[in-house]
């Protein structure tokens, strides 16, 4: 309890050149970059950080991308990244980026879509829209291990889960197109019998993933009884 | 930092030539139209709409659906800007003139807190607001402004990051204060100008 982390963060906003200690391939689309920063300041679960590319000739590409690690990791963070075809920043990443690179960075920035300790939580993520959803589990589970957090966590196929070795009891997952070979779990898309457990007796919620998953996800939060008010979404395009 | 080369990177992202100029800092072109809300997209009946305008006025006015489109309305051709980095550049909106709306309102402030059914807020100085630069507008690109992009009715305010664009958008509330609205309290910028790339707290 003793480490919770703090109401509210002025992030320095200055761009820092960060360096790649560590790069985790977690699906063939999806790979979980850890970097070393110099001017780190502890995150909110749920923050995220931009990052600027810079090419020779000066051209610049700057995208947001979710903090997957949690705020016990002093100096670190872990940004996952979902390969996207037309993307150029997530293409750079996947195909060009290895430990020891440079990359210029900022953050943690906005203080909406954070999780700050309240409790029962479910939170619902659909794709990627997994990863600031993780660094809430996996902070949740090193500093108040005992506290009710359950993830809801939609996929389409069998090679698509992320984080698959830290999905346990308090997860309850879905594949929507194909499941794998002996899964007697849930398939198809998030409906009421996923949600029902999970989202029972929880006073917030957290919803991350495509603007269909977040809507579809929300409706069926607010049919099981949550108000609007309760329920913190993040959406993402098809975008970079 | 400004000598500062990501190693292995060159643009893979064509911005068409007639259009680069219009692209601020940091922001790519994007053709479609994403959808970014921090919470579920309301359900609202145009038979309990209103939009109103209050605060710090000399005389408060309001407008239910029917009265709201007997307003003179001007389509807008505009770009737009999200502070999550995506720019639709060349799309259109339809609407009224804040101008239009602040006819006869008399307002006591300088500052400005929109807010919208559901219970987002954004504050925008009048000034922004006003002389051409912002509308309440109820369709985009010749449709009715679809629920999930803030229909029935939005403010648009072209020239500052989207945000400050409230979907949903059920008054005007003049103040003679600034004052941090949703986003604003949040982390984002208190005005959010793209060109000059303001988008958190202490850019």
């Amino acid at each position: 309890m003793e480490r919770l982390t703090p109401v509210e963060i002025r992030a320095p906003g200055e761009w820092q050149i960060a360096t790649v200690t560590e790069v985790i391939d977690e699906t063939p689309r999806v790979k979980s970059f850890r970097f070393d920063v110099p001017m780190w300041m502890e995150h909110l679960p749920g923050q995220h950080y931009d990052v600027r590319l810079t090419a020779p000739d000066g051209y610049r590409a700057e995208r947001s991308y979710s903090i997957a690690s949690s705020p016990l990791d002093v100096g670190q963070v872990e940004l996952t990244i979902d390969l996207l075809d037309d993307g150029e920043v997530s293409p750079y990443f996947h195909e060009v980026v290895q430990v020891g690179d440079q990359v210029e960075l900022r953050g943690p920035f906005t203080s909406y879509f954070v999780w700050r300790g309240e409790t029962p939580v479910v939170l619902v993520g659909g794709g990627s829209g997994v990863v600031p959803l993780m660094c809430m589990l996996r902070h949740k589970r090193r500093t108040m291990p005992e506290l009710d957090m359950r993830l809801v966590y939609s996929v389409r196929y069998p090679d698509d889960v992320i984080y698959r070795d830290e999905l346990g009891d308090d997860a309850a997952l879905t594949y929507t197109r194909e499941a794998p070979d002996g899964w007697s779990g849930h398939t198809g898309h998030i409906d009421a019998e996923l949600m029902r457990g999970p989202a029972d007796g929880a006073g917030l919620a957290f919803v991350c993933g495509s603007n269909g998953f977040v809507e579809a996800a929300s409706d069926l939060l607010v049919e099981l009884g949550m108000g609007p008010s309760a329920i913190r979404t993040e959406r993402f395009g098809p975008t970079s | 930092m400004a000598n500062f080369i990501s190693r292995g990177f060159t643009r893979r992202r064509q911005t068409p030539e007639e259009l680069v100029d219009r692209l601020p800092p940091g922001q790519y072109f994007e053709r479609g139209f994403p959808v970014l809300t921090a919470g579920p997209t309301p359900h609202l009946s145009l038979g309990s709409w209103v939009f109103r305008i209050d605060g710090m006025v000399g005389g408060q006015r309001e407008w239910n659906w029917e009265e709201f489109n007997q307003l003179p309305s001007e389509n807008v051709p505009c770009d737009i800007h999200c502070v999550t980095k995506w720019s639709k550049l060349g799309t259109s909106f339809r609407g009224v003139s804040v101008d239009t709306l602040l006819d006869g309102v008399d307002p006591k402030g300088a500052y400005t807190m929109a807010y919208s059914y559901g219970g987002y807020t954004t504050n925008v100085p009048l000034a922004d607001l006003t002389g051409g630069k912002a509308w309440v507008v109820t369709e985009h690109e010749g449709e009715p402004l679809p629920r999930e992009h803030g229909g029935p009715a939005r403010l648009l305010v072209p020239h500052l990051y989207f945000w400050k664009s409230a979907k949903w958008v059920a008054g005007l509330r003049v103040l003679d204060h600034d004052e941090p609205g949703f986003w604003e309290q949040n982390g984002y910028h208190i005005r959010g100008d793209p060109w000059k790339e303001e988008r958190y707290w202490n850019d």
